[in-house]
């Protein structure tokens, strides 16, 4: 694809690290966690965000693992607020203090998107393998609210906590949130490795989906929702990324840039580092992010189909992970012929099974 | 807070929600969170009118002097523009 056709990026998601006080069984993480010797330091990130804006990129979201984790957040913050760039902080809120609210606010911080892991201490701290970190969230949010801070709360459902979505919508307003994501797990990280302990029923996404819908007409103009739906229980599959290498770029803690933060499992793909590599030539002419963009690459039945430029080739990383070749159809795609595959895995595991907390193997890694 | 604005309501951007200058796409864009709205001239036009004390009405009746176009049709645009992102929370109404 020729340059002049390969629009400039919007967002940037920087993975800042990938150290976590919780261990969501669903996290995004690639299941091989960057350590903190590996992590990017402050002037190189920096340097990122004043690429990333020069690039065209308007939105940082910072993310990990958990960003405060990371003792220079704040000048982190202050840097991608300097580049211009609106700064988001994506955060469970665990080692966000007051003062370093204060500081972050200070710094510039446009919002705040905090994690819900369940709307009661007990699920909760359950599925963030986390005692007391409920409570210590309830008070960050209260810190959040006090300093004016806009607030998304971003819920992550799955079976364990999709019956609890009427509550969560109350508690988001409670919080005061203007807005809230209720993003249903996406199987990708350590949320693939955990599936079938998460997967909800076709009767609670059913509910879910009415649920939202009544609560997006009773709420407008007071909380507005973004649902992500189950996409496995879905007819088409979602456009993943708005488009491989169309809208956004994810930065890995080590530097590494993805074109979606699931991108390493494809084989053979490889991946160039922005403290090595300018950004802007990472962007429009990198394998990686030239591999899956526009059209050119999709199977002929997404090339004919009248859902080629809405669907935009599902998720290549799911075409991975359920067919064993990131070419193929989204298998979650009616017309894939492997969708029966997806209603299998359905069948299967939508019914019980116990988890595996995302922490750090013991070092040394074991080798596999 | 209400859902339904009227004409005599103020409108204002609440803080988190800013127009900004694209300087690589050369174009405003208002941005939020997780929300990029491009401008056109029009939206522009309106959203740089926010200032926290005039009302929506006064707002049309301004921009429709400015611009010599009928106060109605300004109205009508201004309001369907606000509302819908009073809507999605990128703008707060203030009852006037």
């Amino acid at each position: 694809m020729a340059e002049a056709a390969i629009r400039p990026p919007l967002a940037l998601l920087a993975e800042v690290t990938h150290r976590c006080p919780l261990a969501c069984p669903y996290c995004s993480n690639p299941v091989e966690l960057t350590r903190a010797a590996g992590e990017l330091p402050t002037d190189v990130w920096a340097d990122i965000f004043r690429q990333a804006a020069d690039l065209g990129v308007l939105h940082a979201h910072l993310s990990g693992g958990e960003p405060a984790s990371r003792r220079d957040l704040v000048e982190l913050v202050a840097a991608a607020h300097d580049a211009g760039l609106y700064t988001n902080l994506i955060t469970s809120g665990i080692g966000v203090t007051k003062d370093r609210l204060a500081a972050l606010d200070e710094a510039g911080l446009d919002h705040v998107q905090l994690s819900m892991q369940g709307v009661r201490a007990e699920v909760a701290d359950f599925v963030g393998g986390y005692n007391g970190g409920f409570d210590k969230k309830m008070q960050v949010a209260g810190l959040i609210a006090e300093r004016g801070i806009p607030l998304t709360l971003n819920a992550v459902m799955h079976r364990h906590n999709l019956d609890d979505l009427p509550a969560t919508l109350d508690l988001a307003q409670t919080l005061g949130a203007r807005r809230i994501e209720v993003a249903c797990v996406q199987f990708a990280g350590w949320a693939l490795k955990n599936r079938a302990a998460l997967q909800p029923t076709r009767a609670q996404v059913d509910e879910a989906k009415r649920v939202v819908a009544e609560a997006r007409d009773r709420l407008r103009g007071v909380l507005a929702i973004d649902f992500v739906p189950p996409d496995y229980y879905a007819d088409y599959p979602k456009a993943c990324m708005g488009g491989w290498g169309s809208t956004g770029l994810n930065i890995a803690p080590d530097g590494k840039v993805l074109p979606c933060h699931a991108a390493e499992i494809i084989p053979g793909m490889t991946f160039q580092n922005a403290a090595e590599v300018p950004l802007g030539e990472i962007w429009y002419g990198g394998e990686a992010f030239n591999a899956f963009r526009g059209t050119d690459w999709m199977p002929d039945t997404c090339k004919a189909c009248d859902r080629r430029d809405i669907d935009l080739g599902g998720c290549r990383c799911q075409a991975m992970a359920l067919v064993g070749d990131a070419r193929a159809i989204d298998p979650v795609c009616r017309k894939s012929p492997d969708r029966g595959r997806v209603d299998a895995l359905l069948a299967e595991e939508a019914v019980g099974a116990d988890w595996t907390y995302r922490r750090f193997a013991k070092a040394p890694a074991p080798a596999e | 807070m209400t859902a339904t604005a009227n004409t005599a309501c103020i409108p204002v951007l609440p803080r988190g929600v800013r127009l900004h200058h694209d300087r690589v796409r050369k174009v405003e864009v208002l941005l939020g969170p997780e929300r990029t709205l491009m401008l056109d001239g029009i939206g522009h036009a309106i959203l740089s009118e926010l200032d926290g004390r005039r009302s929506m009405a006064t707002i049309s009746g301004d921009l429709a002097a400015r611009f010599g176009a009928p106060v109605d049709q300004v109205s009508r645009d201004v309001e369907t523009f606000l509302t819908d992102l009073a809507d999605k929370r990128l703008v707060d109404m203030i009852d006037g």
